[in-house]
């Protein structure tokens, strides 16, 4: 689920991995708190995790709206809140999905096919008039495609708001915020 | 082992296994299944005729026992109705539970009659909230619930129960200590302050020489006021106390400054503008306090004790963050402080800042200008009468407007637990059911509530409700005929423009109202009358008695800081003014 419009994020955007218990109404909470405390959601992604008690919420924030710190510490006092990790995005792989329909007669499909093709994305569906395509990657990589296709006129276009984990190499990448530590 | 029961008498005992001996409410379709074992419990449950009020009775009843009151009401407009008492307890930290009845599951979406979204409606105003969703779940949700509302910074939580899971058959089983806390892997509250900031603390406080103690309502919740005093009296620091906080520190003690804040005396509001250290115990940096906080305390490093570590740097950034219940972070305090005296350390002299607080005192006393004979009678007056009169260890409660800044200023607070009122909520129509509340947890005090004129026609109907139960509380209404502190800003701010402040002089008749609901009701118009009525009031003990203040509409709060203005831009009484060179 994406909640915002499709640009891409600036550094003043944070990335907070958030563990929550998997039950009812956990997504309903932690958006009223944004909204009830006036801080600003650039996407929000939430699924199961391994263990299904848990579901990861993944919440690329607009820090400028409100000092990082306070949305933490506000969003650890929900009873349902059990880890709350900030990634930095120079130190974790972040992917999204998107899909667009393009307007295009059949004589002229050639150009969006081969624009797939080198961004290595997949046509999912091919109509008389239109081709629908989808493309994974870097929220980066989505940006410039997304752009590139804008030319050839879209008609629809889904993204899934950003999901990501920490980089695997020696270090470990995460800053486990602990409650009660002014981070 | 396998004792089947439903759902609602599995919701009974499992308050009965919480020590819950009061409930506040009323019932209605959805929860009547959970009213019918209530008839066989030991519980006494309190009949209320308005749904706020059986919220506020239980944060009265919560306000002077630290235990949580609880109230219990049915689905749709009851627990709307409940909304304003849960938002009430969330702002000044009440542990509360409520419970909600709600349609049976399988209507639930479906706009079944009074069906309302109550979980969604009470997410922001609740510390938690959580509609059960089979008759197994209750015993484990309610230990949660009691767990949640009373640890860590206590607060409001909403149990929704429809009406099928009160019906149904379940396996009556309790939670261990353990198996609640392993179903919360969410929730550990931190209540030990760390040890390094500790040290850093004692260590500013040694060092300052113009230091103040400014004490919140956590330092109530965490039932710390004795070693506050312990504290206090160690480092010889001058004390302000929140209007959560009065009672917390004597007012009679020589370190008290009283209440800071918009309408706090001069002292304490200067003392905390010129002080280079506030110790700030349990309170929140509320803009009540701070006025413009841009200009609040300038030179002041912060100690800043919170359980919450969400209040750390909310307002304004601490130098000493110190995340702990504070009651332990004192007493560690304390004990840091003897040590490092212990060890040939020595405080820094602050004889200088101890009398310029003193010059203070003496030059800017709380003040009003007393009426002279024949003219009416002034707020302020009956308060101090009403305390002077006051059998020891009154509690008193208080409505939401001038009578209870005059409340909080005029009356001295010598214990805690004793003062009971809407502090972030300001919440008009507090003060009857909250006094209620709290003479039903203190049968043995005398229960005074200070009302507004105002105020009072919000919930006065509760007071049917204190006869019928028996339960004989104080009601002094400071009748001005206005909604006065409203009116006090439009005199100030909006010219004198008086938009629908007015309410009425003769109407309601509050001596008959009083008697219609089974209370005495006694008017006073002028100070002689006024010891006598009080003496009258006090001697009867059993009925609820009104006393009607007949005040002076034009009396306003002084001092104040306006609101947005800095605090050192306070105003203070006219006839002080001439003074206010000296407030340097
Ligand atoms: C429920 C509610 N509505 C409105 C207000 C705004 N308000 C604050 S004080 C006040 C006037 C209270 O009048 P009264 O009870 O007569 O007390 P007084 O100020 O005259 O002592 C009002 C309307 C409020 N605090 N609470
Ligand atoms: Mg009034």
């Amino acid at each position: 689920m994406s909640m915002t419009p499709n640009t891409s994020s600036t550094p003043s955007h944070h990335i907070l991995s958030v563990l929550v218990q998997n039950r009812a109404g956990v997504l309903a909470r932690v958006s009223s708190l944004f909204a009830r405390r006036g801080y600003n959601i650039f996407s929000l992604a939430v699924a199961p995790t391994e263990d299904p008690d848990f579901s990861r919420i993944t919440i690329v924030v607009d820090v400028e709206s409100s000092p990082l710190e306070q949305i933490v510490k506000q969003l650890f006092k929900l009873i349902d809140v059990v880890k709350i990790s900030e990634l930095d995005p120079r130190r974790s792989v972040e992917r999204e999905l998107m899909m667009a329909t393009v307007r295009v007669a059949s004589e002229d499909r050639g150009p969006v096919v081969e624009l797939t093709n080198i961004f290595e994305g997949k046509i999912l569906a091919v109509g008389t008039e239109a081709i629908t395509v989808s493309l994974e990657g870097s929220p980066d990589k989505l940006d410039d495609f997304e752009e590139l296709l804008r030319g050839y006129g879209i008609v629809e276009l889904q993204r899934t708001g950003r999901v990501a984990l920490p980089k695997l190499d020696k270090e470990a990448r995460t800053r486990p915020l602990k409650n009660g530590k002014a981070s | 082992m396998t004792e089947q029961i439903t759902g609602a008498q599995a919701l009974i005992r499992a308050l009965e296994l919480e020590n819950v001996d009061t409930i506040f409410g009323l019932p209605g379709g959805c929860i009547l299944p959970a009213y019918d074992p209530l008839l066989d419990s030991h519980i006494r449950h309190i009949l209320v005729r308005h749904e706020q009020g059986a919220g506020h009775m239980a944060e009265g009843y919560a306000h002077v026992t630290g235990r949580p009151g609880v109230a219990l009401v049915t689905s749709g407009p009851a627990a709307t109705n409940m909304v304003t008492p849960l938002c009430d307890a969330y702002m000044d930290s009440i542990p509360m539970i409520c419970i909600t009845g709600q349609v049976p599951t399988s209507a639930i979406g479906t706009d079944a009659f009074q069906e309302c979204d109550t979980v969604g409606i009470t997410r922001s105003v609740t510390k938690h909230n959580e509609l059960v969703m089979s008759a197994d779940e209750i015993p484990l949700i309610v230990r949660q619930a009691f767990h949640i509302a009373t640890t860590g910074r206590p607060g409001p939580v909403l149990i929704d129960v429809p009406k099928d899971c009160l019906q149904n058959m379940m396996t009556w089983y309790w939670p261990t200590d353990e198996e609640v806390l392993e179903s919360l892997p969410g929730y550990k509250p931190n209540t030990k302050g760390h040890s390094r900031m500790i040290k850093e603390a004692a260590r500013l406080i040694l060092d300052s020489k113009q230091p103040v103690l400014y004490v919140g309502g956590g330092v109530l919740k965490a039932r710390a006021a004795d070693t506050l005093r312990e504290l206090a009296e160690l480092i010889n620091t001058p004390v302000v106390t929140t209007l959560m906080a009065r009672g917390a520190f004597p007012d009679s003690h020589p370190l008290c400054l009283g209440m800071p804040g918009m309408h706090g005396n001069a002292t304490a509001i200067t003392a905390m503008q010129k002080s280079d250290l506030l110790i700030n115990l349990g309170a929140r940096f509320d803009d009540r306090i701070t006025g413009k906080v841009s200009t609040f305390a300038p030179d002041a490093k912060i100690i800043h004790v919170d359980i919450d570590p969400a209040e750390q740097g909310k307002v304004r950034r601490p130098d000493v963050p110190i995340v702990g219940d504070c009651r332990l972070v004192i007493e560690e305090l304390v004990k840091t402080i003897k040590e490092m005296l212990a060890n040939g350390e020595v405080q820094a002299d602050i004889s200088a800042w101890k009398s310029r607080v003193s010059g203070w005192q003496e030059q800017f006393p709380l003040y009003y200008s007393p009426s002279d004979p024949g003219e009416a009678l002034k707020p302020q007056f009956c308060l101090e009468k009403l305390h002077e009169l006051a059998p020891a260890g009154t509690i008193l409660c208080s409505g939401v407007g001038q009578h209870q800044m005059f409340s909080s200023q005029f009356w001295k607070f010598e214990e805690p637990y004793t003062w009971v009122n809407s502090g972030g909520l300001g919440t008009m129509g507090f003060s009857i059911p909250a006094a209620i509340g709290a003479k039903v947890a203190r049968p043995d005090r005398t229960v005074w509530a200070v009302d507004g004129d105002g105020c009072f026609q919000m919930t006065a109907q509760e007071l049917v409700t204190a006869s019928v139960e028996r339960i004989p509380i104080k009601v002094a209404v400071m009748n001005n005929s206005y909604l006065g502190m409203v009116r006090q800003w439009q005199e100030m701010f909006y010219d004198e423009r008086y938009s629908e402040v007015y309410l009425s002089p003769e109407l309601p008749d509050f001596v008959k109202w009083a008697e219609a609901m089974g209370c005495v009701g006694i008017r006073v118009e002028s100070p002689e009358e006024v010891e006598p009525a009080i003496a009258l009031a006090n001697s009867i003990n059993d009925r609820s008695v009104v006393v009607e203040f007949r005040v002076d509409a034009g009396e306003k709060v002084f001092p104040m800081v306006p609101a947005g203005a800095g605090n050192d831009d306070v105003l203070l009484h006219p006839n002080q003014n001439d003074r206010r060179e000296f407030l340097r």
